[in-house]
């Protein structure tokens, strides 16, 4: 894991405002940006350690844990809720049996907030790792999440 | 020769079906030994006839839509290639109402073409634009985008002549571009289509504000939420620097306009252009204070143009056409035409562009059909998750910046979000503060504090303790949030708490003051 951190900061460190491109590419490689990481990333850039973990904990987006294999994230904003997305969101959470931020007890599946998708026009959305999908009714989203169980 | 058949590639199409039908009719033809050449094309917006398939026929493009993968084969059997009839075919494309109402002018190729194809982007009148800009100077490149009034679609309605002129007088080493494409506000996707549709207008619109103002770097700040655009968009600026369009010597010019994509992560503050910025340079997205403007010093300190994607995206056709042909749509102060999204519980979501100066009602009910569900349209949220909530009789205000404000109201980036008599507006008051908890960049205290007591006291009021104590308290709240907070985040989190309360006092369990 060291080794591979340290690629991606030798890779990106000389790129003007680079932490957010070293914290993606750290993301998408492990899944997290695991906090035994932030002094190697903090020496590379010249920061202190405090101004790294800032940065992580302020972005919604960037985890400290590792996630679940698949992640799903519910649209909770407006253009969803007039569109029962409440009901949505109430039924993932129970069929998922976890709250947001939480992981299924078999490492599947973690669940997130997220506010918007830019799918106004095809609410409720929600989105499973890359993957956005629109109107999405109760039972689509046991099928959904049925497809990503395979 | 092999018939073309056009099948989105917009992610919204996509989440309902476009990749499967995509393939079916790849596979069918191919089952069928049918040969046919599938474009990828953007999305045309009509988001209720999406997964919506095109047939380029001699008479022009025929749609189908919404397709499903089971109606595929009854499409072949129907010969649809040659735009047989069927129950799904909706005609020649641009003679469906819907679209044939519109005046598009930023979204004229998005649909159409290729989106990542620069010979399919020059054939339908791309870089013209660029290539009047290459025989102006700075000034008159500036000029034509002063006169043509376009003010920042972002939101701000900033008039983005001004932006350009004040950093093309500012001298420096090095000056920056940044395209705002942290498109957050819940209910808009016009920012997604151009980028995923025709991200190759975005490229010319900022290689253009480059040459004007000198500046040789640009950056789109696109949130993570866009992972389609993303690729596109990074597909679409490889094909341009391969064809001579970025980079060095610009098409001969001796111009240098380089252009990187940087991700967001996730923080709906850094759509606010100095949380943008300090993100950019690796910080977390703490708004910064103002002066000094990011066009005296912006990004790493230097002189920045900081424009939304539909701002920048407009240039190309200004340049093309000249300031006084996009000035000349719109009313009042409002100039040229605004992409509007509607979303929500429509019956008829998707992009409607329209020159300024349509009433709401028309853009709801022509357009927008009235309700998904069947029921009264109760409210309207305009201008995202910090606009105003509008009640019906504010539906005939004409969109409009200052018509808006008038009603203390905002247009914004022209989401329109409708919501039917379910709607419990103190529950979206609730969430609005909420909403301001989660974003709140910390920075300043009404902001970081004043929504925390506002969800609080929101709490109460759902919940009907203490109101004849609880509202005004909410009231002098939102107060402070609106007076003392340093950026839009806590300073419009007000509007749609306030608009709400006084729109729809009944649903806070008062009666109208």
């Amino acid at each position: 894991m060291m080794q591979t951190v340290q690629t991606i900061v030798a890779d990106l460190k000389d790129k003007p405002g680079a932490l957010l491109p070293i914290l993606h590419a750290i993301q998408n490689t492990l899944g997290y940006v695991p906090p035994e990481i932030v002094p190697t990333i903090a020496k590379a850039l010249n920061l202190s350690r405090a101004e790294i973990h800032g940065v992580i904990s302020f972005y919604h987006y960037f985890r400290d844990h590792a996630p679940g294999k698949k992640t799903v994230r519910i649209c909770r904003a407006e253009s969803c809720l007039a569109m029962s997305g409440k009901d949505l969101e109430n039924h993932a959470k129970a069929k998922l049996g976890i709250d947001y931020h939480e992981t299924t007890a078999d490492g599947k599946f973690s669940l997130e907030p997220v506010y918007c998708l830019g799918n106004c026009a095809c609410s409720p959305a929600i989105q499973i790792d890359n993957d956005v999908y629109g109107r999405v009714s109760n039972t689509d989203f046991d099928e959904i999440l049925k497809e990503h169980s395979a | 020769m092999s018939v073309t058949v056009y099948i989105p590639c917009d992610s919204s199409a996509v989440s309902i079906g476009a990749d499967r039908v995509a393939n079916a009719v790849a596979q069918e033809a191919k089952n069928r030994g049918i040969e046919i050449n599938v474009v990828r094309n953007g999305s045309r917006g009509l988001y209720w006839l999406e997964p919506m398939v095109e047939v380029a026929t001699d008479k022009g493009r025929i749609a189908y839509g919404a397709v499903k993968t089971g109606d595929v084969a009854s499409l072949f059997d129907a010969d649809f290639l040659n735009g047989g009839a069927h129950t799904l075919n909706l005609g020649l494309t641009e003679e469906i109402p819907y679209l044939k109402k519109q005046q598009r002018l930023t979204f004229a190729r998005v649909g159409i073409t290729d989106p990542v194809s620069v010979e399919d982007y020059v054939a339908h009148d791309g870089y013209s634009g660029l290539k009047n800009a290459l025989s102006y100077s700075q000034a008159d490149v500036v000029k034509h985008v002063s006169d043509s009034g376009l003010r920042g679609r972002g939101g701000a309605a900033f008039p983005t002549g001004i932006k350009w002129n004040t950093v093309l007088n500012t001298q420096a080493d090095q000056k920056y571009i940044i395209c705002n494409a942290d498109e957050g506000d819940s209910g808009t996707f016009s920012d997604r289509m151009i980028m995923e549709g025709d991200p190759l207008v975005l490229i010319e619109g900022m290689t253009i504000a480059g040459i004007a103002v000198g500046a040789t770097q640009g950056y789109i700040y696109l949130r993570i939420e866009y992972p389609h655009a993303y690729e596109i968009l990074n597909k679409a600026i490889e094909n341009a620097t391969a064809a001579g369009y970025l980079g060095e010597n610009i098409q001969g010019s001796g111009k240098t306009f380089h252009l990187e994509v940087r991700q967001g992560a996730g923080a709906y503050v850094c759509g606010e252009e100095t949380a943008l910025m300090e993100s950019l340079e690796g910080k977390r997205g703490l708004v910064r204070f103002k002066p000094p403007l990011p066009a005296i010093s912006g990004l790493f300190g230097k002189p920045t143009v900081v424009n939304n994607v539909i701002s920048l995206a407009s240039v190309p056709i200004i340049l093309d056409k000249g300031g006084e042909f996009y000035r000349d749509f719109g009313m009042g102060r409002s100039r040229g035409t605004l992409p509007l999204q509607l979303a929500g519980n429509l019956k008829h979501t998707g992009l409607v562009e329209l020159a300024f100066g349509a009433t709401l009602r028309e853009v709801l009910y022509d357009f927008g059909g009235g309700s998904a569900t069947g029921k009264p349209i109760r409210a309207v949220q305009v201008g995202g998750p910090l606009g105003s909530y509008l009640p019906e009789s504010q539906f005939d205000t004409p969109l409009d910046y200052e018509a808006f404000a008038e009603i203390w109201a905002v247009l914004g980036h022209g989401g329109i979000v409708a919501f039917d008599e379910t709607v419990d507006l103190a529950q979206m008051a609730k969430y609005s503060m909420e909403f301001c908890v989660e974003e709140s960049c910390g920075k300043c205290t009404p902001c970081r504090i004043g929504s925390t007591r506002g969800y609080e006291v929101m709490d109460e009021i759902v919940a009907k303790r203490d109101l004849d104590k609880n509202i005004p308290l909410l009231r002098s709240l939102c107060d402070t949030m609106l007076n003392g907070s340093l950026c839009a985040m806590g300073g419009m989190t007000p509007y749609p708490v306030l608009s709400a309360l006084n729109h729809f006092p009944e649903d806070f369990g008062i009666e109208a003051a």
